[in-house]
């Protein structure tokens, strides 16, 4: 299958530390990959790096086009919805606003307006609180909101940092269900950071490990998830 | 009983171009988190440029939109050529850079049009409503139908919510394809227009001079301070009531030649006892 996001040697830092390191993975169309990795591997910045938010060297394509050198708004205007780390509310707007933000780009008003519902389908509590102030909401319903938010750009690709961080394991779940949902009823392809390894596993087709900014293993989930070895010495379960 | 309702009243017109020149203030601030200390000389300068309009036979109203829309793109332009280099540099440099705006913009006006007064024209009837004059009541309304049509556009347009956002988050604005820097243009370009139709209207009032604006500036930052810096709505409600503190206070106790002081003793007051003002919001933010 053809890979809708793929980085080739990728290089990021900030400043003049260096936080990746010739790092390369791609996404299948339609596929689910994971990145995985311990804290300060460098999976937050691997996202940012492909959003256009550090200075990166080295080759991001996205649909076949080169976008390293492109700023962030025009990367996500190709499709790419970023559900950024700490969720990234617009606090002090209602939850409705922050939504109808989410569709800032899009002139199909009608879609526009169905994708709501949709929205309200997959996460019916957002509904209740639609003009409730979003940073007075409880971080589960924050993480709902955020992907919300991405999913009414109409992405092709969603890149997901760190859903389940924070959140009760109930929520947790089902907020892997609403991505696997979407993954296989609206064909959108993701990329998810996660530290969760085993849901993040048990969800992806493909996974890399990230360690101090270099991928060290990179395959199928399912091989990765049957992996004893790699499972101990990386994924801690 | 007269006096006191001819100067309430009154407070409230001169408090509505107070609230006008606050609101600037405000979107600026809650774009960039810093006052502009150019906002009123930005101003000044707008209605100098009307003032040229209706000397070489313009008509009031024709000048008047020519300005707002000159005043709009001014603004704009002045965020991209002087603003935006310094977009990142620490707070003493931005400050400087609006410092050096203000003298450059009161300079320019008082070498084009000498420092000497000018009477400016008002489009409104002579005569007086009540306790109003025609140009009393004349500002009052023209300073709602702005203050009204800048509410409607933040509140009800994608483009205003998107100035909002990037206003409040420019990281997650890129995230949804908002153009911050363009919105921050924007931003630039609205408050200019606002403060030139604040220009036109308090002209008539106290007279045009190059340094017009340094009084109502104080004014300004007084009434955005007393309503909340970080709160538009708070800032236009602020000059009004600035406006007529003014007026009172000058009426009843320091006399005409220290108003200006009240509102140096607002300003320090609102910053010793209730630094986030009258309508600073409480933000209740959950992580």
């Amino acid at each position: 299958m053809a890979s809708i996001l793929s980085a080739d040697i990728l290089n990021a830092s900030y400043g003049p530390t260096q936080v990746l390191f010739g790092v390369s993975f791609a996404v299948e169309e339609h596929g689910i990959t994971t990145i995985l990795g311990a804290n300060g591997a460098g999976k937050t910045t691997l996202l940012r790096a492909i959003c256009g938010m550090v200075p990166t060297e080295g080759q991001i394509s996205f649909l076949g086009e080169r976008i390293e050198a492109k700023a962030t708004e025009d990367i996500v205007r190709m499709g790419i919805g970023h559900v950024p780390d700490g969720r990234g509310t617009f606090v002090n707007l209602s939850v409705e606003e922050n939504l109808r933000l989410g569709a800032y780009t899009r002139r199909d008003k009608a879609a526009t307006e169905q994708d709501f519902q949709r929205i309200y389908h997959y996460f019916p509590r957002l509904k209740e609180r639609l003009s409730q102030q979003a940073g007075t909401l409880s971080g589960g319903e924050q993480q709902m909101l955020a992907i919300g938010r991405a999913l009414m750009l109409k992405p092709k690709l969603l890149v997901l940092d760190e859903p389940s961080f924070g959140l009760a394991p109930v929520i947790v779940q089902e907020i892997f269900r609403i991505m696997a949902a979407i993954n296989q009823q609206e064909g959108v392809s993701i990329l998810l950071v996660e530290q969760n390894a085993s849901l993040a596993l048990n969800l992806a087709d493909h996974a890399c490990l990230l360690e101090t900014g270099r991928v060290v293993i990179s395959g199928a989930a399912k091989e990765i998830a049957g992996d004893e070895a790699i499972r101990k010495a990386y994924l801690g379960y | 009983m007269e006096t006191f309702l001819h100067q309430v009243l009154s407070g409230l017109a001169t408090g509505g171009i107070y609230a006008s020149l606050a609101l600037a203030l405000v979107m600026i601030h809650q774009a960039t988190h810093h006052i502009n200390f150019a906002q009123g000389e930005m101003a000044m300068f707008s209605t100098y440029l009307a003032w040229s309009m209706m000397n070489a036979g313009m008509p009031y109203w024709a000048a008047f939109f020519a300005t707002v829309v000159i005043s709009f793109i001014g603004g704009v332009a002045i965020e991209r050529v002087i603003i935006r280099p310094v977009e990142k540099a620490p707070v003493l440099t931005v400050i400087i850079v609006f410092i050096g705006l203000l003298l450059i913009l009161n300079g320019l006006a008082g070498w084009i049009y000498t420092y000497t007064n000018k009477p400016f024209p008002s489009p409104f009837p002579e005569r007086s409503f009540g306790y109003l004059s025609g140009h009393e009541l004349g500002a009052i309304i023209v300073t709602i139908i702005v203050l009204m049509a800048v509410y409607l556009f933040f509140r009800f347009t994608p483009l205003g919510l998107a100035m909002r956002a990037a206003a409040q988050n420019p990281v997650s604005s890129r995230l949804v394809g908002i153009r911050v820097g363009r919105m921050l243009a924007l931003g630039w370009g609205l408050a200019a227009a606002i403060g030139a139709v604040a220009g036109m209207m308090i002209a008539h009032i106290i007279f045009l001079d190059p340094n017009i604006m340094s009084g109502v500036l104080l004014y300004a930052f007084a009434a955005a301070l007393l309503g909340g810096i970080d709160n538009p709505w708070g800032a236009m409600a602020g000059g009004f009531i600035v406006g007529v503190i003014e007026n009172l206070a000058g009426q009843y106790v320091v006399g005409t030649e220290l108003k200006l002081t009240v509102a140096l003793v607002l300003i320090i007051g609102v910053l010793l006892f209730k630094p986030s003002g009258l309508f600073g919001k409480v933000l209740v933010t959950r992580v």
